[in-house]
């Protein structure tokens, strides 16, 4: 009846791990009080949860990222303050619980954390900024919120009812097939990603016809804005990407559930398949989180330094460029397979020919703030923060291209550190920027900006003190990953990095104390014009929050930056001369129920709990189907209507002038 | 927007289809050219064949097909062959050196 | 996207608009083949790393059947052509023959999947199932995937011919059935692929 489940996977078996049982179920209790306390369930419903308005689905996407930002940075400080305490000494967190901990923190902060993040962004300004009133298929993109939404959900899930996967997060085989790891963990690990994966297939699929085919009148590809552009080649990226990471977690699967022999140890399995198609997703995945932060810099340094982007077009080709490359370096994870010195120095030398155009990318930055008038705005500050410390990152990481230094340098805290070091700065600072950067257009009213300045100052200094050390640590051979360790001289530097921790432990804590800060004040700070930097592209030019058709007549381009352009035409904000009635999809529930299907579904495969598989497959078939056999998805609001929304916000402009 | 193409397509894609079938499937079954020879046709006829459904069944053209069609397969040809031909690339080259 | 002769909105009544919600679907639909056929050619991939990988088990020459492998090539190959005349039919506005072409499409189809799975039991039944060895998982894996998307693809025929029947052909029917024509087709190129690097070098 209930598969593998019995009692025994409550986690009792330590209380730490009880503990953080008690956290997550006491944290999601609490929520759900809170939302029945204030009677929104309801609202929640109807105007956010079966929402098909990329807005709102912006909104939560980056919600649900910020939460899982949370979870995996508790994972992070765990590890720290275990290796800072673990000399000649067990610590506080026996080995498997350890191992859980990296494999769920790694997980998290890649696929629930960084991936809902940066698809949040997307969905929240490409839109706005193509001048368009939705993304080509809005259904999908719910379905595609709520798939992410029950892989992290399982996660979160993975806390209370049995155990992680202890196989890190790039679940290397053989250690994660049913021979080494006959329990539940891998499983989980494999349901949330193929799960999510699916949902990141889905959104990118939709970026990329709405960017193709979606622009507002006028705008050729090259007077898109660079975020757009990256939006654009990290959707073409996810397209083709995430089929290899299908395959690799399927046929992992497939060992695990039918006992094949793909990546077995014996009746001829290969096991470095694996890896190699692992890595053929997971090298791009690094361009598919990194080029959007690389968009948001773009913008947020043209806003903020008043000028023009330098060198738009070699930004537009680098990003092409990057995208192409992407898929012609992975074998630099797996080096030290036993490739032949040819194989290996292929793909070093394309590894440093990779680093070349997001060189050019730190000239246009650098170039387009040079002789600017910068406001230090906190994404300003984000995005210097980020070009400093991502040329240390980029540096280490041409270190590592040389297969020589790569052999002695694999496993250790130095590869630890490097990739910290492009993904910290890289993703995280660039999200962190665009968030801020995007905020008021969300809501209408300005980010608390003394709170981001403090957060900024906690997050570099706190990344510079956790990982500089762990570079250190690489060269005196310092293996990645290890629970305990009786090498003294590894000691201090550890305890350097565990400082750093928890000085950007403090840098959240000011990122929380924003969002407080930004709600308690929001009418003082409230943004009626919906363009609070003078902004030059297009997103500005409507109201904020955007009613929920964008833009009531769709904009003529002339110009890459539109918004400046009708500034100095003098035709910027101009009522037009009448409404049109205008389409809009309706909300959907069938997004929701097939995400929490998805969920049952994922559940019931890591327990093995057949019958409930069967069922929730059917039930997401049936809703599929009449889902897609519905021809009335659309709802037409009035020009009527449409004149009144649009009335009153140019009332709201004037009473302002 | 694709066009449906007309029957005469239909049924010239479906006799090509059938000849580079045929092919491929006599060789093997009369084993009347070496493997290398054979292989060789397989390959041959398989690229042909996908061509010739590209062409009268998805009824592409450079013409008339969307630039954006075109351009996804264009790009998704360039993929395979990176993926596949470097995968095998790399997995012989492990094999060779394991054997050794 | 300039609308042509043969092109929905030639189907009477429907817009420009509702030609570019087609346009966008095809082109959104076009590009989930694409992701598709990734994981295709990652399985084909994976199938000729293993395929020496018997681990002393049974090869292909030992198990498979060139003239199995004929018929389901003739059934798909016939399929497709079928398919080809139903989408036809759907442009002349024919809702009788749309129906009866996919009723045909729908019975080779479900000839080919009969094939399949016979051949799949009998290997299972002799000992060489899918956890014999590793080549054996690739063929199973590799091979079981197209047969599960030519499944997928006949309860959409089904599907599509309800809709049919209900509805007529409307434009949002005759879309989605356009849609469902270029999942077929692509599955008859998969098709293909797995006669040329699986059964036939198999069996030489």
């Amino acid at each position: 009846m209930f598969g593998k489940l019995t009692i025994e996977a409550l986690p009792l078996y330590s209380a730490i791990a009880a503990g953080g049982a008690l956290v997550t179920v006491g944290g999601a209790a609490l929520v759900v009080l809170i939302i029945t306390w204030l009677r929104a369930w309801k609202y929640l419903w109807t105007e956010w949860l079966t929402s098909v308005d990329h807005k709102r689905i912006g909104v939560m996407y980056i919600v649900l990222a910020l939460i899982m930002l949370l979870r995996g940075f508790v994972d992070a400080i765990m590890m720290r303050t275990q290796q800072a305490m673990a000399l000649n000494s067990g610590g506080y967190l026996p080995p498997e619980h350890f191992d859980q901990i990296f494999s769920s923190h790694g997980t998290i902060m890649i696929f629930f954390m960084a991936m809902p993040f940066m698809t949040g962004l997307v969905n929240l300004a490409m839109p706005l900024q193509i001048g368009t009133r939705d993304v080509a298929f809005p259904f999908l993109n719910s379905l595609s919120l709520w798939l992410s939404a029950a892989g992290a959900g399982l996660v979160m899930v993975s806390l209370v009812i049995g155990k992680f996967s202890t196989a890190g997060w790039t679940g290397y085989p053989p250690y994660s097939g049913i021979e080494y790891n006959p329990g539940v963990g891998v499983d989980y690990w494999i349901w949330a990603l193929l799960i999510s994966g699916v949902g990141s297939t889905l959104s990118g699929i939709n970026f990329v016809v709405t960017i193709l085919k979606r622009r507002a009148p006028g705008m050729s590809l090259m007077r898109m804005t660079p975020f757009t552009w990256t939006a654009l080649v990290t959707s073409v990226l996810m397209i083709f990407a995430f089929p290899a990471l299908t395959v690799a977690c399927g046929l992992l699967a497939l060992d695990r559930l039918l006992g094949m022999h793909f990546f077995t140890n014996d009746h001829g399995g290969n096991m470095m398949n694996f890896v190699n198609l692992f890595w053929i997703w997971g090298h791009p995945e690094v361009y598919i989180l990194i080029l959007p932060a690389f968009g948001v810099f773009s913008e947020v340094v043209s806003t903020f330094a008043r000028k023009r982007l330098f060198g738009y077009e070699s930004l537009v080709y680098a990003t092409a460029a990057i995208g192409l490359l992407s898929f012609t370096v992975w074998l630099h994870h797996f080096f030290t397979m036993g490739s032949s010195a040819t194989v290996n120095a292929f793909f070093g030398i394309m590894t440093m020919v990779i680093a070349v155009p997001t060189g050019v990318k730190v000239f246009n930055w650098l170039l387009t703030m040079f002789r600017g008038r910068i406001t230090f705005h906190p994404s300003m500050l984000f995005t210097i923060g980020f070009i400093v410390t991502f040329v240390i990152g980029g540096m280490t990481g041409v270190l590592l291209a040389m297969p020589p230094a790569d052999f002695l340098l694999h496993n250790t805290t130095f590869l630890v550190a490097h990739f910290h070091n492009m993904i910290i700065p890289g993703v995280l600072f660039g999200y962190l920027a665009g968030y801020m950067y995007w905020f008021p257009k969300a809501f209408g009213f300005k980010i608390n900006e003394p709170w981001g300045v403090r957060a900024f100052w906690f997050w570099i200094v706190g990344f510079y003190l956790a990982f500089m050390p762990l570079y250190v640590l690489g060269f005196m051979g310092m293996p990645r990953r290890m629970e305990q360790y009786n090498d003294p001289a590894w000691a201090p530097w550890l305890m350097a990095a565990a400082a750093g921790a928890f000085l950007i432990l403090i840098g959240i804590a000011c990122l929380a104390m924003q969002v407080v800060a930004t709600f308690r004040d929001r009418r003082r700070d409230a943004d009626v014009t919906g363009d609070p930097y003078d902004g030059r592209t297009l997103e500005w030019a409507t109201a904020s929050p955007p009613p929920a058709y964008n833009f009531a007549i769709l904009p003529q381009i002339r110009d890459r930056e539109p918004l400046l352009d009708m500034k100095e035409r003098g035709v910027a904000w101009q009522k037009p001369a009448r409404y049109e009635d205008i389409e809009m999809p309706k909300s959907s529930a069938a997004g929701v129920v097939m995400g929490a299907f998805a969920f049952v579904l994922g559940f019931a495969m890591v327990w093995h709990i057949w019958w409930l598989v069967g069922a929730s497959a059917l039930v997401m078939w049936l809703t599929m189907i009449l889902r897609s056999s519905d021809d009335d998805q659309e709802y037409r609001l009035s020009a009527a209507e449409v004149a009144r929304i649009e009335e009153a916000r140019y009332r709201a402009l004037g009473s302002r002038a | 927007m694709e066009s449906h193409g007309t029957r005469a397509n239909y049924i010239v894609g479906f006799v090509l289809a059938v000849v580079l079938t045929a092919i491929p499937f006599a060789l093997v079954a009369t084993q009347s050219l070496s493997r290398t020879q054979t292989v060789l046709v397989i390959a041959a006829a398989a690229v042909l064949q996908i061509l010739v459904h590209l062409r009268f069944f998805l009824h592409m053209s450079f013409s008339r097909s969307p630039r954006e069609n075109l351009l996804a397969v264009a790009f998704t040809a360039v993929l395979i062959f990176l993926m596949v031909g470097g995968s095998i690339w790399v997995m012989l080259d492990l094999h060779m050196r394991m054997a050794l | 996207m300039s609308t042509r002769p043969g092109t929905v909105a030639a189907h009477g009544g429907g817009g420009s608009e509702a030609a570019e919600i087609h346009d966008q679907r095809a082109l959104g639909f076009w590009l989930y083949l694409m992701s598709d056929a990734i994981i295709f050619a990652l399985l084909f991939m994976t199938y000729g790393i293993m395929v020496g990988n018997t681990d002393g088990g049974p090869t292909g020459k030992d198990l498979f059947s060139l003239s199995n492998a004929a018929y389901e090539t003739a059934l798909l190959l016939v399929s497709s052509m079928t398919f080809g005349f139903a989408s036809l039919a759907a442009r002349d506005g024919n809702r009788g023959a749309v129906l009866g072409w996919l009723a045909i499409t729908f019975v080779l189809g479900a000839g080919f999947v009969f094939l399949e799975v016979r051949e799949f039991v009998g290997m299972i039944g002799a000992g060489a199932g899918p956890d014999r060895s590793g080549f054996l998982s690739a063929f199973f894996t590799l091979v079981g995937t197209h047969g599960v998307h030519v499944s997928t693809g006949l309860i959409w025929i089904l599907i599509m011919s309800g809709q049919i029947m209900v509805k007529g052909l409307t434009l949002p029917v005759t879309s989605r059935l356009f849609r469902l024509g270029l999942f077929w087709h692509f599955l008859d190129i998969a098709w293909v692929g797995i006669f040329s690097v699986v059964y036939l070098p198999g069996l030489m």
